[in-house]
């Protein structure tokens, strides 16, 4: 028995096409994917993201345990702020990419994906021990993402003039708190716009006046191109429990200073780093026409094999794109097979598309 | 959702439609096909003058989420492909049995082998669905 999101029914009422995603009915498009794509690169759109894991941490420990859970460093943050992150293993594999928010002192909120859900919550479990600090799942909160450049004109009559300067003052990786509505300049889409988390009973009632304010649903098939273009990895294709972000071009992610600062998994990169990295993570664009896929193979000449971890289309560029891992002296050019053939493909450094342009 | 499934059509398991005018037949996917893949985004044409045996890959029609080999429902030499989808692929999204056909074949035979009618596909489809 598949879960439903507090948005399922309106889904349904759009007419959109469902799919299984980890356990969930999830809307893949409402008509057209690529139109939902346009939709949040040139306008508005939206997207139930409900499905996504939203826990809570309270108490005097919480900070001291998360400096110790998370590859990068929660010290900087503020109330209000918000961090992009790795959870590692003690091997440095990835166990989730995770967006943690700073609420007040002592207490911290994580979005961690719907996929790895039991796993997280397991580790957390495992490692809370011999802290002073709760845990406290959040199913009864929906989110929604409204992503696009027309995001903040579009949303500004749903809300009062003093209310519409505190959204217009959030800067990106912040959120405020407005009335029912923990809204955060957070995305995955590589647009402007944000993510709102809110009581599941207020869930459809926001949806609806979304609706009213010309913000088109898009589903999951649209917000996989676009944080595809936007250099965006996906965990369980980008990245897992057998590689690093240091393998994942996520090392911008790692805080290594403070250096005694004693994160799980830190040893484990740091003999990586000394032992010399292996692979990278890359952008790939094919040259001629068609589309590339998921575990297609890579092949660079004279150098060695990699494969590709999130293949697609980009509606924008109209080109095939994909996150591929490859040996780390890959240069700027790979052969890629697809149907038996190799087939010449650019390497580049991710984002494919910046604010709805080519960016390579 | 249902798809539509015209009468004056023949269908192919493979869910190709196959419309013949005298002495050419016109070959696309159906309007259940394109609703499963979705938005198609690339297409590979064969080339004219391919002679064709019953079944065999011709053509691919590839949409963001997979691609699917299209298998040539009649034997036949290609006299036509629709070029248009090469630019416009998505023109086999909106007018599958229309502006979104894929090739035009002359056929080697005057019979045509393990064609469905538009109820025995749609027998096909609903039993694909269970």
């Amino acid at each position: 028995m598949s879960k439903k999101t507090s948005l399922h029914g309106c889904h349904l009422q759009s007419s959109a096409k469902m799919v299984d995603f980890a356990g969930w009915d999830m809307p893949l498009h409402y008509g057209s994917q690529i139109q939902e794509h346009h939709q949040v690169r040139q306008d508005a759109g939206m997207f139930d993201v409900s499905h996504m894991t939203v826990v809570d941490f309270t108490g005097k420990d919480s900070a001291k345990w998360l400096r110790h859970l998370l590859a990068n460093n929660i010290d900087r943050l503020t109330p209000g702020k918000a961090l992009y992150t790795c959870m590692l293993n003690e091997q440095g594999g990835v166990i989730d990419d995770l967006i943690v928010y700073k609420m007040e002192d002592d207490f911290y909120r994580l979005v961690v994906n719907s996929a790895t859900r039991d796993k997280d919550l397991a580790w957390f479990r495992k490692q809370i021990t011999g802290y002073d600090l709760t845990m406290t799942e959040r199913p009864d909160t929906a989110m929604i993402a409204v992503q696009g450049p027309q995001v903040r004109a579009k949303i500004a009559a749903l809300f009062t003039s003093e209310e519409q300067q505190r959204l217009a003052n959030l800067k990106p990786f912040t959120a405020v708190q407005v009335n029912d509505l923990f809204i955060a300049r957070t995305g995955y889409t590589g647009e402007e716009g944000f993510e709102i988390i809110l009581p599941v009973e207020k869930a459809t009632a926001w949806w609806q006046k979304l609706l009213s304010a010309d913000i088109k649903p898009c589903g999951l098939g649209a917000r996989d191109t676009l944080r595809l273009e936007a250099g965006l990895n996906l965990y369980g294709s980008d990245m897992d429990e057998t590689v690093t972000p240091l393998e994942s071009n996520l090392a911008w992610t790692v805080a290594f200073e403070p250096q005694d600062r004693d994160f799980i998994g830190r040893k484990a990169l740091e003999k990586q780093q000394a032992e010399g990295i292996q692979r990278k993570l890359v952008g790939i664009v094919l040259q001629g026409q068609g589309v590339l896929r998921n575990h297609q193979k890579i092949k660079v000449e004279e150098i060695g094999e990699g494969e590709i971890t999130s293949g697609s289309f980009s509606p924008t560029l109209n080109k095939g794109i994909a996150l591929a891992r490859v040996p780390a002296s890959t240069g700027d050019v790979c052969l890629v097979e697809m149907r038996g053939k190799y087939v010449p493909a650019q390497v580049v450094k991710p984002p494919f598309v910046r604010q709805g342009k080519k960016y390579f | 959702m249902t798809n539509s499934v015209p009468k004056t059509l023949k269908y192919s398991k493979t869910h190709e439609w196959i419309r013949q005018d005298e002495d050419v037949v016109t070959i696309g996917i159906t309007d259940h096909a394109q609703c499963m893949l979705g938005d198609l985004v690339y297409v590979e044409l064969p080339h004219i003058e391919t002679s064709l045996e019953l079944g065999q890959e011709c053509a691919v029609v590839e949409s963001v989420k997979a691609a699917a080999d299209i298998y040539c429902p009649v034997p036949g030499e290609i006299v036509e492909i629709n070029e248009s989808l090469f630019d416009s692929p998505q023109l086999v999204n909106e007018d599958p049995y229309g502006k979104g056909w894929l090739f035009r074949l002359r056929p080697f035979e005057s019979t045509f082998r393990e064609l469905l009618s538009a109820d025995e596909y749609t027998k096909q489809v609903a039993s694909e669905a269970h």
